[in-house]
């Protein structure tokens, strides 16, 4: 039995949190995140040259061979710093599929490059209708020639806007709700009939809904088999769940302390109010939270590394947990920090924010919950 | 990062295995199944078969008589204990008052406790609390005044476990009045139940059950060769001892075989026309403590992982206690929610051995309610929750 890091995960770990302790304060975020691209594409050269964006990639492909345990190492880290830059969309979410089926070819155009950092991608893996249902596919694709013709809408993408490259998940065969019959399409953004209306994300991050209206794609653009994209596509987004956890987690561990550090600097009634039992039980509980989020966290990672019938349990179970005890160690940060815990100009609320937002995404704590309850009914 | 155990471990673990499948006796076995109270004499025969295979002192050092197990040896223990569902060993003298003489004591006294506790030849019992000092134990009024070769105790002991069975009473009184804090002058006393003045009074739970006591000390003397370690101490010893306890009533390994069970009763359990399993609402409440605890599970794990590599045990270790006894009674709930009308009937007579009568539903049914009353106790002893999270509030977070 034994927790403790590899050298290369201290190495990375240690990598990271110099990085946000050193050049990534919450006045420095903020100005990323209001910039125009929501993020600031320097320091994103930065991750590449220091490697990050190549984690989860095989050696063969150019990257560290890294699993969900690496991915929840950095991804708690950029959580604690609230970090902006695209590392869900581009490495997570693009990366995750093209790791997974792309060919030789595709991945020294797109994958290499987005390691290198050289190319903005996302992946387009909902729709407007589709809730948190991934085999919800209503975007079509028909053969054309040697090509394809895409139509449909994608819903909630990623940094959609910054995006030169769009993985796009289209119906090939079968109905909506069909796991079978999906195909993943590599879309330059620029292609025509595609329309973007990118937003701001509540939590100060950006997305994208799309349009494709008649989108004409060759035939190399498809990634893996036709009709088979669904394994793909479920493997990443579950990849992805247990990395917005585990920047949960981090996320979580930052408002305790805070809220805890807080508490005994603000005084009222001539006391800090760290003195009044009726928050020191509440703390505790926000530490408990903590503990057994990281906790969770752990086995989740490890678990989902194994593979396995346990590893879809350990995601919804984390996500569950992030859902429900996370959202609610985010409330009570909030409450503790009184009249400041509401206003835009403490970082609590941004964290909090944030913490809110990752309950909406892939799956709510009640989606995850049934599926862990109809596991063993 | 992982997980596994080693192979020694593992080895470790089927000799564990082995001896629950061979050496668990049968009517032992059945009678905890059926979750019927257990004879003092059925107590004793398993942690004396314990002692046998030489694993009664799980925590005790070897040169006690212990078995020097590692962390993870404990851990692997505790999950195939839970996993036969075994007895739950009675602590007060192998978990507390054998670890406070063995590290307190004198060489007199350990030569003269230490192998009766180990062999489960004397049976103990803890006197904490009293009738007015709860939570607050420092406010214990229990006196013990020296009269040459001895103290005279006067006072009252109470919520003493299974007091009525036992043989010895370990105490905290005071010896001290004209003292400046209240934790001072306060000793750790040993006392034989059979001397004069010593009354044990039933406390009745809302179980029914008699599993807690009074006990009255009226003159009673103690030769000073029964205090432990130095006079005035007691309140120190005592909280080594409570810290003990603490880490000891998580109850991980019981909770998991607990609801492992559960699984199964579900499929068998009907709801109109179709098994428990169908409903939605209970499956969803059952998953969320399974999500609550396979945590607390890893929270246990990093715990030992870190004493295993020589460290303090982090804060998380502070939060067992709490969060383990919540799940308990949340599983106590589940078990309740899941027998309807079975859960109604009050039958614990149908569980003894004379018993001749038709039984009424199954005793994972009818002891569900009971069993739920009962452990309402869990957020209670030991230091309540709410005084585990005053400790983590000053200690921990530093508040």
């Amino acid at each position: 039995m034994d927790f403790s890091l590899n050298e290369i995960q201290e190495m990375l770990a240690d990598s990271i949190d110099k990085f946000i302790d050193n050049e990534y304060d919450f006045d420095t975020r903020q100005k990323h995140a209001a910039s125009a691209a929501g993020y600031n594409p320097d320091v994103w050269s930065t991750f590449a040259e220091l490697g990050w964006t190549a984690v989860p990639f095989s050696e063969d492909d150019g990257g560290f061979d890294g699993g969900p345990v690496d991915i929840m190492l950095m991804m708690q880290r950029f959580g604690r710093g609230l970090v902006v830059e695209p590392f869900l969309a581009n490495v997570v979410l693009a990366g995750g599929i093209l790791k997974r089926v792309a060919d030789a070819g595709q991945k020294q155009r797109w994958l290499q490059a987005i390691i290198g950092g050289e190319l903005q991608a996302t992946l387009a893996f909902t729709e407007p209708q589709a809730g948190y249902d991934l085999s919800d596919v209503a975007t079509t694709a028909k053969p054309d020639g040697d090509g394809w013709i895409l139509n449909g809408r994608k819903g909630f993408v990623p940094n959609g806007a910054t995006s030169e490259l769009l993985i796009v998940p289209a119906r090939t065969a079968g109905e909506p709700g069909d796991e079978s019959g999906i195909t993943l399409f590599a879309v330059a953004a620029d292609t025509q009939g595609i329309s973007c209306n990118a937003y701001h994300t509540i939590d100060g991050l950006r997305a994208a809904e799309f349009r494709l209206d008649a989108v004409k794609v060759a035939g190399d653009t498809v990634l893996g088999e036709a009709g088979a994209g669904y394994g793909a596509l479920d493997e990443t987004i579950a990849d992805a769940t247990l990395a917005v956890c585990a920047e949960a987690v981090g996320i979580m561990r930052v408002l305790k302390d805070k809220t805890i550090e807080y508490s005994k600097s603000r005084s009222q009634f001539g006391v800090p109010i760290g003195s009044f039992q009726a928050l020191q039980h509440r703390m505790v509980d926000m530490l408990t939270e903590c503990e057994q989020a990281q906790s969770l966290l752990i086995w989740a990672a490890m678990t989902h590394a194994a593979g396995g019938e346990d590893a879809s349990r350990a995601v919804s179970s984390i996500k569950y947990l992030v859902g429900t005890s996370g959202q609610k160690l985010g409330e009570e940060a909030v409450q503790i920090h009184g009249g400041m815990g509401v206003t835009w100009d403490l970082d609590v609320a941004h964290y909090f924010k944030r913490l809110t937002a990752i309950g909406q995404m892939f799956g709510s704590a009640d989606w995850h919950l049934d599926r862990l309850a109809a596991r063993a009914a | 990062m992982q997980v596994t155990f080693s192979a020694e471990e593992r080895e470790f673990r089927e000799e564990v295995r082995a001896f629950f499948r061979d050496e668990y006796p049968e009517d032992i076995r059945e009678k905890q199944a059926q979750g019927a109270e257990l004879d003092p004499e059925d107590q004793v025969r398993w942690q004396q078969l314990l002692h046998a295979k030489g694993w009664a002192g799980i925590n005790w050092p070897v040169e006690y008589g212990g078995t020097g197990w590692s962390p993870v040896q404990k851990y692997i223990f505790a999950t195939e204990e839970a996993n036969a569902n075994a007895p739950i060993i009675i602590p007060f003298g192998l978990s507390m008052v054998g670890p406070v003489i063995y590290t307190f004591g004198n060489d007199e006294q350990k030569q003269r406790f230490l192998p009766d506790i180990l062999a489960s030849r004397v049976w103990w019992c803890q006197g904490y609390s009293e009738p007015g000092s709860g939570s607050d134990l420092a406010s214990l009024k229990m006196r013990a005044e020296l009269a040459g070769d001895h103290f005279v105790v006067n006072g009252t002991k109470t919520w003493t476990t299974l007091g009525q069975h036992a043989d010895w009473i370990f105490c905290l009184a005071r010896t001290n009045t004209d003292v400046a804090r209240r934790q001072e002058g306060i000793s750790f006393l040993l006392v034989d139940m059979k001397t004069p003045g010593v009354s044990v009074k039933p406390i009745i739970l809302l179980d029914g059950t008699h599993e807690v006591n009074e006990i009255h000390f009226d003159n009673v003397k103690v030769p000073v060769d029964n205090l432990v370690g130095e006079e005035g101490k007691g309140w120190t010893y005592g909280k080594v001892l409570l810290q003990h306890e603490r880490t000891n009533i998580a109850g991980v390994a019981r909770s998991r075989y607990r609801v492992r069970r559960l699984r199964k009763q579900v499929q068998k359990s009907v709801r109109g026309a179709s098994p428990l399993a169908g409903d939605k609402n209970y499956m969803r409440r059952l998953a969320a403590v399974e999500v609550e605890l396979k945590s607390l599970e890893y929270t246990e794990l990093r715990t030992l992982a870190a004493v295993a590599s020589g460290n303090a045990p982090g804060p998380e270790s502070s939060i067992l206690k709490i969060k383990g006894t919540e799940i308990q009674q949340a599983i106590d709930m589940l078990y309740l929610q899941a027998s309807g009308y079975y859960a109604l009937p009050y039958v614990p007579d149908q569980y003894a051995p004379d018993f001749s009568g038709e039984t009424i539903g199954e005793g994972l049914e009818t002891q569900s309610a009971l069993r739920y009353f009962n452990n309402r106790k869990a957020s209670i002893y030991g230091g309540s929750n709410e005084i585990q999270k005053n400790i983590i509030a000053k200690h921990v977070l530093g508040l």
